[in-house]
């Protein structure tokens, strides 16, 4: 379901060092509206720093970053407005372990949105219904297992009303059997036509939901297209092995650093 | 072959591991109980009893030593608490602060108030200010000056509890709260302090044991027959009476508060190891 229109998300030529490491040398990449886009690659390709530059989480060296036409990056910018309509699902979920699963949606909406007691209760309890989690409303997280905290992590970032959700690695440290639950909602917010940047291992997520998969090695992008073009026909070396490895780790060889030795992705 | 005999480790004694550990034990026990037996045969009883145990005086010393001297004790206190707390989180955010000055102002106050002696702390409130500072009149009486001097010393060591409570919250709780909207102070207050609290309960009921001791020293600032607490209500009536039934009263009277919040904190340390995931 490839929407037409604006850019939502809209990179420049985005640079970030820590120190001497350089992560990302020169990124361009546009999101419009209502696509979900993938992103793979090796660790320490600078994915995860993507996806944090977007919402200002890292601060960029060098570059621009406009999301809903609003320059992020601009110094002057009241980032904490722009955050509102960005919503962020980490790896470690974050929920606030001092808050119940209910408190933990309503909180944000009341202290940032300035929503009444009524209304944040109210959006609280439709988007935990969303995520299949209304049963656990007064739990608290650590009472949760990692697949209902991860799902609950998303249902507070949708009761913020966002335009754009940002996920990073959100199924990566979750036990193998607890992923398709969260999968299975991000599913959901990819066919109600959610604008989705997301950061995954998940290779049948993103052939299956993704409009488009963006492959990034060494800080910048080496391959972008459909799913079908970038995972089922990669047309990069450096694509192809990462994809070898990923899809059957247990047939890698002990290499040098000469990456020849996965021929036969495909 | 002589030098493989001498490998072989060298018998000292013919007793067993087990008949060893046996006599060790029994070595031990056997001193305590003669350590006990000599002091029981050299202590002079009836002149212990007479000095320490006056069940008369003790009966002289209630209800004052609950009604006054302990409520002072209590009072003096949890005042100190109360103002150690709120300077003591101040200069916690200032030591974390990004603003240079702050952060070298709060490390320089820790440095002092943690090196100093609270009674050197005690005499330069009751003593060294009215004289610094003609006219000035610390608000509250020796209540105030009691609550100035613990806070000031208390203050430095729950700086240093406080921010390491809040560096033990997790980094990714912040950023949750940021991609949120929250501003940096918003998700201070409403995230990460009521978080870092609950890491340093358990530190700061410790600080109150130790303040509810310090509190004694109120007895160098000269207090009137009101504001006595319990070291100097003990002392006062032991040289009145040239005994030492009341110093060993009002010492069962603190102990009567450490002993148990001792437990508390003992409990709230175990419970904040489980709730740890």
């Amino acid at each position: 379901m490839s929407a037409s229109g604006t850019p939502e998300i809209q990179v420049r030529d985005l640079h970030k060092s820590f120190g001497d490491n350089e992560v990302l040398r020169g990124i361009d990449l546009e999101i419009r509206q209502g696509e979900v886009v993938c992103v793979i690659g090796p660790s320490g390709s600078g994915k995860s720093t993507l996806l944090r530059c977007v919402n200002l989480l890292e601060e960029p060296t060098k570059g621009q970053v406009f999301v809903g036409g609003t320059e992020v990056t601009d110094p002057d910018v009241d980032i904490d407005a722009v955050r509102r309509r960005i919503g962020m699902v980490f790896q470690q979920f974050n929920l606030f372990p001092h808050l119940s699963v209910t408190e933990n949606l309503t909180l944000p909406q009341r202290r940032v949105l300035r929503r009444d007691k009524a209304e944040a209760a109210r959006i609280a309890a439709a988007n935990l219904d969303r995520v299949g989690l209304a049963e656990k409303a007064d739990a608290y997280p650590s009472s949760l297992s990692g697949g209902q905290q991860q799902r609950v992590a998303i249902a507070r970032a949708l009761a913020m009303g966002p335009e754009v959700m940002l996920f990073d690695e959100p199924t990566s440290a979750l036990d193998p059997e607890l992923v398709g639950d969260v999968l299975a909602v991000m599913r959901m917010l990819a066919d109600e036509g959610m604008t989705m940047m997301v950061v995954t291992h998940e290779m049948t997520f993103a052939r299956e939901v993704a409009d488009r998969v963006v492959f990034m090695d060494g800080g910048v992008i080496v391959e972008d297209g459909t799913p079908a073009q970038v995972i089922g026909a990669p047309s990069h070396e450096r694509t192809r092995h990462f994809l070898s490895r990923l899809l059957d780790p247990a047939m890698a060889d002990v290499e040098e650093e000469a990456p020849d030795a996965a021929e036969k992705g495909s | 072959m002589s030098g493989a005999d001498t490998q072989v480790q060298p018998r000292r004694s013919g007793l067993t591991r087990r008949q060893k550990r046996a006599l060790s034990r029994g070595v031990q026990y056997a001193v305590f109980i003669a350590a006990v037996a000599l002091f029981a045969a050299t202590a002079d009883w009836a002149r212990l009893k007479n000095q320490f145990a006056q069940w008369d005086l003790v009966q002289q010393m209630f209800p004052d030593v609950i009604t006054l001297a302990l409520k002072n004790t209590v009072l003096y206190t949890m005042s100190g608490f109360v103002v150690g707390l709120v300077l003591g989180m101040v200069i916690a955010l200032m030591r974390l602060s990004p603003v240079g000055p702050y952060r070298w102002v709060a490390g320089i106050y820790i440095e002092i108030f943690r090196g100093l002696p609270a009674l050197l702390i005690f005499v330069f409130v009751g003593v060294a200010v009215p004289l610094a500072f003609p006219g000035t009149e610390i608000p509250g009486g020796t209540y105030g000056k009691v609550a100035l001097a613990l806070g000031l010393v208390s203050a430095a060591y729950m700086a240093e509890t406080i921010r390491a409570g809040i560096q033990a919250v997790p980094k990714g709780q912040m950023e949750a709260a940021r991609s949120l909207g929250f501003s940096h102070a918003r998700a201070m207050v409403s995230i990460v302090i009521p978080q870092a609290f609950r890491i340093v309960i358990p530190p700061l009921t410790n600080e109150l044991v130790l303040l509810f001791k310090d509190s004694s020293l109120v007895l160098f600032l000269g207090v009137t027959l009101e504001e006595r607490e319990l070291t100097k209500f003990g002392r006062d009536l032991a040289s009145q009476t040239a005994n030492s039934t009341p110093i060993l009263v009002a010492g069962l009277c603190y102990l009567l508060v450490t002993v148990p919040l001792g437990f508390v904190v003992r409990r709230l340390e175990a419970k904040a190891g489980e709730a740890t995931r």
